[in-house]
C-alpha cells in the first residue's frame, strides 16, 4: 500500500461564520477533541479525506476577530500560526460570513500577509439573493490575489471545491496583500525588516508587538524581539494606524466589488430583538426558557435514566450470579460496573441540557442573553458571559467551568469559576431525591404544590443564591489586575443546525464521560476496596459473630456478620473517626462513611448508602429507602433520618465542595493549586456551619 | 455639530464617530469595526441602561456604557427625518 499524504490544514475565522459547520462537513465523524500541551484551551482536529491518496488533518482554530489575541481562545490563533513547529499548517482555510464580509476580510487579510497559502472561504452563499448582496467575486479574487470560494457549509453547497482547492494548495499564492507598512512608518519597517531576514515582515511585526512567549523560540531571535519592544506606546499607536489603513484597504477593494441592495434585503433582526432584548419582555422570555430547559431536564431525561439504573442493577446481579465467586467477581460486581453505571447515568441529563444551550447558541439567542444579563452579573463580580457556565452548572460543572473560557475579563473569569459549583448539579440530584423523600412529607399545599417539590426548586435557588452571593462577596475581596474589556457581537438570528448541534451534544458528552468518568470510576473501586477490606477484626468476622451468638439462624447470622465487616472495614474505621466531627450536624459514623466518599463525587452517597443498608441483602431501591427509613438512633430512639438530620443533609450537599473532578478541572482551568484549595475550604466551612445552624433550629 | 458620546444618543439616533481615545480603549473595538468616521447607530439599550447595542460599519455589536462614555461622536442632523414622519 501507498503511503497517504497528508496536508494539515488550519480553519480560521470570525465566530458565528459557520466555521464548525464547514468543519463537520469535511470531517464528519472522524473529529476529536484533546488539550494543546501546557495550555487549557480544547484543540478540535479531525481528518478528511481529499482523494483516493491525499488525506487532510484539519483543525479548528477557535473563532476571532483579529489575529491579535483579546482572550485564551484567540491566544491559540496566534500561536497556531507563529509557532513554525511541526504542527504548523500547510495551508489556512478563512471562513467568511457573505454579510459581514468587511470584518473577516480584515482578518483573511492579516493572514494573507503571513504569507502562509490561504484559502477564503466565503459561507452563506445561498443567503445572498434574500438580503439584497451581489459581489464580484472574479474581480475579488484579481484584487486580493487568492483563491476564493462560494460555499453553503449547511446546505452541503460547494463543499467538494473546498476539498479540491486544498489537495492543490501549493498553487496558492502566498503574496502580501494589504502593504500598509511603509504607510503606518516607512523607516521603522526598513529598520525591522534588516533585523528579521528570515521571516516574513508581518510575521517580524506580530513578534514584536505581542506579549507572548512562544516555546522554542531561539535566544538570538528573542533579543532582536526584545530590541523593538521598546517604546509601547509607540507601537500601540502603529497597531491603531495599522487597523485603520487595513480597513481603508478593504473599504477599497469592496467598493468595487461589494454592494447591498438595503430595499431587497429582508432583516428579521431588528424585529426580533425588538422583543428578546425588551426591558420586561426580554426577561420574561429569557425566564421562561429557564424553565422550558429545568423542566425538560427532569422530565425527559428522567425515563432513560431509570432505565439506565436499571439496567446496571441487572448487569451487576447478573455478574455476581454467573460468574465464579471469588474478589475478581467482587470487584467486577461491586466496583466496576455500578461505578460505570455512576457515570452513564448522567448521560442523558447532560445530552438533554447541551442539546437546548446549543440550540440557544446556534439560533444566536445567547449574544441576548448576555446583553440582557451583563449589568445584573456584573454586581456579582461576573460578566453577562457567564450566565452560559451558570445554567451549564446544573448539569455537570466540569463543561460549565471549561465554557467559561470565552470570558475575556480575568477577574470576571475567575469568580466565574469559582462560584459556578455552587449551581446545583445533577450529581446532587439523587441525593435530593432520596433524603427529600425520606423526610418531606408527600403532601399539597392548597393542592397543588407538593411540599417535596417545593424544597427541591428551594435548593436549586439557594445553589444559585449561593453563587450570586459568594460573587458579591469575591467581588469585593478579590484583587485581580484587570484591564478587561467588554465587546460582544450580536449576531443575526439563524435556525439551528441540526448537525452542529449534534456534533456539540456529542463533545460535551464525551468531555464528560471521559473527564469525570475517570475519577468517578476510580474512587468507586477504590470504595469497594476499602469497604470489602479490613485489619484482623475484619477478616475473623464470622468467627466471632458465630461465638457470641449460637442460638441465631444462619441467615440472621450472616447479616450480623455483613454489618460487623461494615463497621470494622478501613472505610468503617475512618467513619468511626469522623464521627465526633459531624456528630453536631446530626450524623452518624454510617452517614460519616457515606460523607467521606462522596467527597469524590457527591452522587456516591446513594451508592454508599445503599452499599451499607442493603450489606447481606439483595435488597432493590425502594427497600433500600424503607430501611433507611427506619435506621434508629441508638441514643434518642428516634428515626435516624428525621426532619432535622435530613435538612441539615441537604444543607450540606447545596453547599459542600464534594467533586474531585470539578477541582482537577478548576486547577487546569487556572493553573494554580490556590484556587481550587480555596473552593474547597471554603465551600466545605460554609457547608458545616449552615448545616450545623439547621440542624439546630429544628430540634 | 454637537461633539458627544455614544452614551448620550437615544435609540434609533446616529453620529459620526469623531475620535476614538485609544489610551482607554483596546485594539479590539477598532478591529471589530468601530472607526473614526464611521457612521454609529445606537439601536437599544439593556433594561439597566447598560450595556448598549449598536451599528456600526456593517457590524451589530454591544458595549458597556463606560466604553460608550469615551467614544466620540458627532451627533447625525436627524431634525429632517422627524420633521418628514
Amino acid at each position: 500500500m501507498r503511503k497517504t499524504e497528508v496536508i494539515k490544514v488550519a480553519l480560521v475565522g470570525n465566530p458565528n461564520t459557520g466555521k464548525s459547520s464547514l468543519f463537520n462537513q469535511l470531517t464528519g465523524l472522524n473529529q476529536k477533541v484533546s488539550n494543546y500541551p501546557g495550555v487549557t484551551v480544547e484543540k478540535k482536529t479531525g481528518i478528511a479525506k481529499l482523494s483516493s491518496d491525499v488525506t487532510a488533518s484539519i483543525i479548528d482554530l477557535p473563532g476571532t476577530y483579529s489575529i491579535n489575541p483579546s482572550s485564551l481562545d484567540e491566544n491559540i490563533v496566534l500561536q497556531a500560526l507563529l509557532n513554525a513547529e511541526n504542527e504548523y499548517p500547510d495551508v489556512v482555510v478563512v471562513v467568511a460570513d457573505v454579510e459581514n464580509l468587511k470584518r473577516n476580510l480584515f482578518l483573511f487579510s492579516q493572514i494573507k500577509d503571513l504569507q502562509i497559502p490561504a484559502i477564503l472561504v466565503i459561507n452563506m452563499a445561498d443567503q445572498m439573493i434574500k438580503k439584497g448582496i451581489s459581489l464580484n467575486i472574479d474581480l475579488l479574487k484579481k484584487e486580493l490575489n487568492s483563491e476564493i470560494l462560494l460555499i453553503s457549509a449547511r446546505k452541503n453547497l460547494g463543499i467538494d471545491e473546498v476539498r479540491k482547492t486544498i489537495l492543490n494548495y501549493k498553487e496558492v499564492s502566498t503574496t502580501t496583500i494589504a502593504n500598509i507598512a511603509d504607510r503606518i512608518d516607512a523607516e521603522f519597517f526598513k529598520k525591522l525588516k534588516k533585523s528579521f531576514k528570515d521571516v516574513s515582515l508581518y510575521k517580524a511585526w506580530l513578534l514584536i508587538t505581542q506579549h507572548h512567549n512562544f516555546p522554542n523560540t531561539e535566544i538570538s531571535l528573542k533579543q532582536r524581539i526584545e530590541a523593538f519592544k521598546t517604546d509601547e506606546d509607540k507601537l500601540k499607536r502603529m497597531q491603531n494606524k495599522e487597523t485603520i489603513l487595513r480597513y481603508q484597504y478593504i473599504n477599497d477593494i469592496l467598493k468595487k466589488t461589494y454592494a447591498v441592495d438595503t430595499s431587497k434585503a429582508t432583516d428579521l433582526r431588528f424585529k426580533f430583538d425588538k422583543i428578546l432584548t425588551h426591558r420586561i419582555f426580554g426577561y420574561v422570555i429569557f425566564a421562561s426558557i429557564l424553565l422550558l430547559i429545568f423542566q425538560s431536564i427532569f422530565d425527559w431525561a428522567s425515563l432513560p435514566m431509570d432505565y439506565i439504573d436499571a439496567t446496571f442493577a441487572f448487569l451487576s446481579e447478573w455478574t455476581k450470579n454467573n460468574l465464579p465467586t471469588g474478589p475478581l467477581t467482587n470487584l467486577l460486581a461491586e466496583g466496576i460496573i455500578p461505578g460505570i453505571g455512576g457515570i452513564v447515568i448522567f448521560i442523558p441529563q447532560i445530552a438533554i441540557l447541551f442539546l437546548l444551550i446549543s440550540i440557544l447558541e446556534e439560533t444566536g439567542y445567547m449574544s441576548r442573553v448576555v446583553f440582557l444579563m451583563d449589568k445584573l452579573m456584573r454586581r456579582f463580580g461576573m460578566s453577562g458571559k457567564s450566565v452560559i457556565p451558570l445554567i451549564s452548572g446544573t448539569a455537570c460543572a466540569i463543561p460549565a467551568i471549561m465554557a467559561a473560557r470565552n470570558i475575556g475579563g480575568l477577574k470576571e473569569r475567575l469568580v466565574t469559576i469559582l462560584v459556578t459549583p455552587f449551581t446545583t448539579c445533577s450529581a446532587r440530584l439523587p441525593v435530593y431525591a432520596i433524603i427529600i423523600a425520606l423526610v418531606i412529607p408527600n403532601d399539597r399545599i392548597l393542592g397543588i404544590f407538593s411540599y417535596q417539590g417545593i424544597t427541591l426548586m428551594a435548593l436549586y435557588l439557594l445553589g444559585f443564591g449561593a453563587a450570586l452571593a459568594s460573587g458579591l462577596l469575591l467581588n469585593k475581596t478579590l484583587k485581580v489586575n484587570d484591564k478587561s474589556f467588554f465587546i460582544i457581537e450580536m449576531p443575526n438570528y439563524k435556525l439551528p443546525s441540526l448537525k452542529n448541534v449534534f456534533y456539540t451534544v456529542l463533545e460535551k458528552t464525551k468531555a464528560f464521560v471521559f473527564g469525570a468518568g475517570k475519577i468517578i470510576l476510580a474512587i468507586s473501586i477504590i470504595l469497594w476496596f476499602l469497604a470489602s477490606n479490613g485489619p484482623e477484626t475484619f477478616k475473623n468476622a464470622p468467627e466471632i459473630i458465630k461465638g457470641e451468638n449460637t442460638q441465631l439462624s444462619e441467615k440472621e447470622i450472616n447479616k450480623k456478620v455483613a454489618s460487623f465487616k461494615l463497621e470494622h472495614s478501613y472505610i468503617g474505621i475512618m467513619g468511626k473517626a469522623v464521627e465526633p466531627a459531624i456528630q453536631p450536624l446530626g450524623y452518624d459514623w454510617k452517614i460519616g462513611i457515606a460523607l467521606l466518599s462522596s467527597f469524590a463525587a457527591r452522587e456516591v452517597f446513594v451508592s454508599t448508602l445503599a452499599t451499607i443498608y442493603s450489606v447481606g441483602d439483595d435488597a432493590d431501591r425502594t427497600t433500600i429507602k424503607e430501611r433507611m427509613g427506619k435506621e434508629i438512633n441508638e441514643v434518642t430512639g428516634e428515626k435516624r433520618f428525621n426532619l432535622p438530620v435530613g435538612m441539615s443533609l441537604l444543607i450540606f450537599y447545596a453547599f459542600a465542595m464534594q467533586c474531585m473532578s470539578t477541582l482537577a478541572i478548576v486547577k487546569r482551568e487556572t493553573n494554580s493549586w490556590k484556587w481550587p484549595i480555596l473552593q474547597l475550604v471554603g465551600m466545605t466551612a460554609l457547608a458545616y456551619v449552615a448545616a450545623l445552624l439547621t440542624f439546630n433550629l429544628l430540634t | 455639530m454637537d461633539i458627544t458620546t455614544i452614551a448620550d444618543l437615544i435609540v434609533g439616533e446616529k453620529g459620526i464617530i469623531q475620535d476614538i481615545p485609544l489610551d482607554n480603549l483596546p485594539l479590539k473595538l477598532l478591529e471589530m469595526g468601530c472607526l473614526p468616521g464611521k457612521e454609529v447607530e445606537l439601536i437599544q439599550i439593556a433594561p439597566l441602561k447598560d450595556p448598549l447595542y449598536i451599528r456600526v460599519n456593517g457590524s451589530h455589536l454591544a458595549i458597556r456604557r463606560e466604553t460608550a462614555e469615551l467614544i466620540l461622536i458627532a451627533k447625525s442632523e436627524n431634525l429632517c427625518e422627524k420633521l418628514k414622519s
